[in-house]
């Protein structure tokens, strides 16, 4: 898909930033492309090059978010897609994959070029669109998977996210399906009689005492030990959203060292916040899957730092304020990622010294990127490169303050929290998309 | 003390004192002239979003009887669909300068996210499957008068455990008040997390009630709803009668001394037979009496003294 | 209920006794309550139909005090029991959170019968307004009399005692406190100076 080109063709040099691998580089891009990166980097440039002092930040590849909803269409009181593209961009992306949940359901063609192209006209980040695996969500007939997938969307993720794909036979279908045309199908793992429309606390000692109904971990965990096996049987890709369970972990784990074609991603929440948070009812906590005990946090940091799960994904869930202020078991599903994704990876897993900043360039543009499909993203910076970056501050803290985001919605439950590591600027194809939080793009000009 | 949302927030002696201060409005109860000014000039609203005959009355006679004016409001069904928040429901009705609300919702934890967005005091009467405070009151107001003091009294709990708020509040009410409990039901009707929950707070677990029976002082009986068959909780209301219900058999391995307490509405020949529900030891009609007392202690220590809300 | 003792209401029983000087040591009490008996069975002309109420927490001993002075000049037991006016107060949310005493009234009520209140101080007079509102809703006494060990002047209602130990001028801001053998273990009335006792 390609971006509109307004000033990428400017020559942008970038001057001491230190590379995912450790060694200090200058970067200069020019038309959209990295041209060199190096000692040499600095010689070539011209006259009229804009100079990014870089010293202390990290240069990675820019982000590549696989789970967003961007509520266009239908929730636009919600997020938009220029509102949530400009989240992304200050959260460090360069590609956000617009989750299919939106109404109408992106179940055809047509509503999945018309997500790209307003992801386009917003030109803050890539928005590529998720295809619903079934027509409307309803998990009964498959929807126009080729036909998306031909289309000038060129879509390759499926999910019926929000719900689960639990027909056993109308997932194994949907697996073989898009075995023609290279697709995956993203799995929102909730059996839903293990775990019901209204469950909303996980399952165990506390949901015993607040009497909230439990959303207990083997309704996910049952279904990714299915679709493993479903995949090792139709020998498609399988993809597994937002691990909660350290037993989701386990499954996976051997599913991999069988060779069996999945990949999985755990959301920056789920690499931090405990089930205890809902003690006091507070629907901010709210999310699908559940906020997990300690154990299964733990479980989960040790899997993306080992190879287990392959990406973090934010399953950015904007709501608007009178959605959330209902009693919990009443409220909306969903916390905002984008613009906090980096500050809790960097403070969850390079703090803790658990995963170093090649590991993340991998977790948070590379693999998701190549579980995409995208050939324009999560690209290591070398020449010859689109010109896709992000430059991070690894020490810098920040108290979150959720009034200060560019989404739309305020369901932050980063706010007045701590977090160590920004997103100092993000270059896409060549353009600065934002810088320290504030984005310069063509969304608010 | 400005809310009562969950047993949890009071201490033993306040426990202690609303149930000394319940002794006194028990006396006003019985007299010609049921009326004490003491709240006269404080607004009271029930604000039931779910149907309870049973606990508004009792809270609406406790606020006439104290000189309250107490307005009863429902909020049949959630306002999710009107497009209107709770929160704006409540701060709504806030805003015309009640002191109290008195909520009865059918989710967990409404009463206490309506404390925070609401100024006035809220008192939790009952909420989903968490807690019923004034309930777990006036039991344990109830089994004092008959037993004495609880600390060291065994009581066990038995029914539909998983789904029951009555037997959430009354086992931290029984737990803080030095009773030992022991709580009975099939496996699946118990709440979840209950090994490390009963660890954690000092408890019993058991699956098998004739077993408990010789040692109780009381045994408190909570309704079963014939809809958790459905649900896959247990097979038939047969099988629940037999293996949990307390009937004449029971009744006979009973203590002499113990008594039997059930919140209501019964489901007599379920979880109680009418063996059990009228035995001399039964005190159900006793826990009726004292709930407009409880309740009247309970209006009495939120809103009289120094910080009340206005 | 000793009005001097706001904010907080009685001191707890066993209370220590007060700086200040003594007004009434215990000898003063007895002779004092002694009195009060006399008079009361003067006014009544002998003790038919009366019955003593006493207000918790010191009321409630002098009403049993003056049940036992009664009986010993006529022989006859009076009924007697305690009134509480928690409830009836009008000053609940000034002050923390009251603990209820109890009201037992004797057996036989307070129907047509002479009720006698009784107090250990009488200071603004609210507590025995509080008194009154209470006894309506046992009853229809025939007549309602207010004997106090006290009476230190002050009055916010125009409310009288009838029958009075001591009268004892004070300045509004001085405490006066009533120790009494059964509550507190000794027995004397002290003015004390503004403030805490």
């Amino acid at each position: 898909m390609s971006q509109p080109i307004n000033n990428s063709a400017q020559t942008t040099l970038i001057r001491g930033a230190r590379m995912a691998g450790g060694e200090t580089s200058d970067i200069l891009s020019a038309n959209g492309v990295i041209v060199a990166v190096g000692a040499d980097a600095a010689a070539q440039t011209g006259e009229q090059a804009e100079v990014v002092e870089a010293d202390g930040l990290i240069a990675l590849p820019g982000f590549v978010d696989l789970h967003t909803h961007l509520r266009e269409p239908g929730r636009e009181d919600a997020e938009t897609i220029a509102t949530g593209s400009a989240a992304a961009a200050a959260g460090g992306f360069t590609a956000v994959l617009a989750m299919a949940n939106t109404s109408p359901v992106t179940d055809t063609a047509e509503a999945a070029e018309r997500i790209a192209e307003l992801g386009q006209r917003a030109g803050l980040v890539e928005v590529i669109p998720v295809g619903a695996v079934t027509a409307g969500l309803a998990g009964e007939q498959l929807a126009e998977l080729g036909l998306m997938a031909s289309s000038r969307a060129r879509v390759r993720v499926f999910s019926d996210d929000g719900k689960c794909v639990h027909d056993s036979r109308v997932m194994r279908r949907a697996l073989e399906y898009v075995k023609a045309f290279d697709g995956v199908i993203s799995q929102h793992a909730q059996d839903p009689n293990l775990a019901s429309k209204s469950s909303c606390c996980h399952e165990g000692e506390l949901s015993g005492r607040l009497g909230l109904p439990g959303w207990p971990s083997i309704a996910e965990e049952s279904i990714v030990a299915r679709d493993v096996m479903l995949a090792r049987h139709t020998g498609s890709r399988v993809h597994i959203a937002h691990v909660s369970t350290a037993g989701s972990v386990e499954v996976l784990r051997w599913a991999k060292a069988q060779g069996i074609n999945v990949t999985a991603e755990v959301t920056p929440h789920h690499l931090m916040l405990t089930t205890d948070l809902l003690a006091a009812y507070d629907p901010v906590f709210k999310v699908n899957p559940p906020l997990r005990p300690a154990e299964d946090v733990e479980a989960l940091r040790t899997a993306l730092a080992d190879g287990t799960i392959d990406a973090v994904a934010t399953d950015h869930a904007p709501h608007v304020r009178h959605d959330k202020e209902h009693a919990f078991i009443d409220a909306a599903f969903g916390m905002l990622g984008l613009e906090t994704a980096l500050p809790v990876v960097c403070t969850a897993m390079v703090e803790s010294g658990m995963m170093g900043w090649e590991r993340v360039a991998k977790v948070m543009s590379i693999a998701p990127a190549r579980i995409a499909r995208l050939a324009t993203q999560g690209r290591p910076l070398v020449p010859g490169a689109p010109a896709n970056l992000t430059l991070v501050d690894p020490h810098r803290e920040r108290v979150i303050d959720r009034s200060s985001s560019l989404s739309l919605s305020r369901n932050n439950p980063w706010h007045d929290r701590s977090l160590t590591g920004t997103v100092e600027l993000t270059m896409l194809q060549g353009r600065i998309t934002a810088r320290q939080g504030n984005v310069l793009g063509s969304a608010y000009e | 003390m400005k809310h009562l949302l969950s047993i949890a927030d009071l201490s033993r002696d306040e426990i202690g004192e609303i149930m000394d201060t319940a002794i006194s409005m028990h006396d006003v109860q019985r007299r010609q002239v049921k009326k004490l000014p003491t709240l006269r000039g404080r607004t009271i609203i029930n604000f039931f979003f779910e149907d309870s005959t049973r606990t508004r009355s009792s809270f609406e006679i406790a606020g006439k009887w104290m000189s309250a004016d107490t307005i009863n409001l429902t909020g049949k069904g959630t306002s999710v669909s009107k497009g209107e928040s709770l929160r704006d429901t409540v701060k709504t009705v806030d805003a015309m300068g009640v002191d109290m609300m008195i909520v009865r919702h059918m989710a967990s934890g409404a009463p206490a996210q309506i404390a925070q967005w609401t100024n006035c005091s809220i008192v939790n009467a009952g909420d989903g499957m968490h807690e019923h405070p004034s309930q777990a009151l006036l039991d344990a107001y109830t089994l004092r008068s008959k037993l004495g003091d609880l600390d060291g009294k065994h009581i066990a709990i038995v029914g539909d455990l998983t789904h029951s708020r009555v037997l959430r509040s009354n086992l931290l009410c029984l737990r803080a008040l030095g009773a030992n409990v022991t709580l009975v039901a099939p496996p699946t009707l118990m709440p979840s997390g209950i090994g490390s929950w009963a660890a954690t707070d000092s408890f019993e677990v058991s699956y098998d009630l004739d077993a408990v029976l010789p040692h109780v002082d009381a045994v408190m009986m909570l309704r079963v709803q014939r809809e958790r068959m459905s649900g896959g909780y247990f097979p038939t209301a047969r099988e629940y009668a037999v293996r949990y219900g307390l009937t004449a058999r029971r009744l006979a391995l009973m203590p002499r001394h113990a008594v039997i307490t059930h919140p209501g509405p019964m489901n007599r020949g379920l979880e109680i037979s009418a063996d059990a529900a009228d035995d001399a030891q039964s005190l159900v009609l006793d826990q009726v009496s004292a709930g407009v007392a409880v309740r009247m202690s309970i209006l009495f220590h939120l809103l009289s003294g120094e910080g009340s809300s206005a | 209920m000793t009005d001097t003792q706001s904010p907080g209401g009685a001191p707890p029983a066993g209370a220590p006794s007060i700086e200040g000087r003594t007004v009434l040591a215990d000898q003063d009490v007895s002779r004092a309550l002694r009195r009060v008996a006399h008079e009361i069975l003067e006014g009544n002309k002998g003790a038919d139909g009366l019955v003593l109420l006493g207000i918790p927490t010191r009321g409630v001993a002098l009403a049993h005090r003056l049940a036992a002075l009664i009986k010993d000049v006529e022989g006859t037991e009076v009924p007697t029991g305690s009134l509480d006016i928690t409830m009836h107060r009008d000053d609940l949310r000034k002050q923390p959170v009251r603990a209820v005493e109890t009201t037992e009234l004797p057996q036989g009520g307070i129907d047509g019968k002479v009720v006698i209140l009784v107090d250990d101080v009488l200071f603004s007079g609210r507590t025995v307004r509080a008194a009154l509102d209470s006894l309506a809703d046992y009853g229809r006494p025939r007549i309602v009399r207010l004997a106090v060990l006290v009476d230190r002047g002050h009055r916010e209602l125009p409310i009288r005692a009838d029958y009075v130990g001591k009268n004892l001028p004070t300045a509004k801001t001085e405490r006066v406190a009533v120790r009494l053998a059964e509550v507190d273990g000794h027995e004397e009335v002290r003015i004390g100076a503004p403030g805490r006792p």
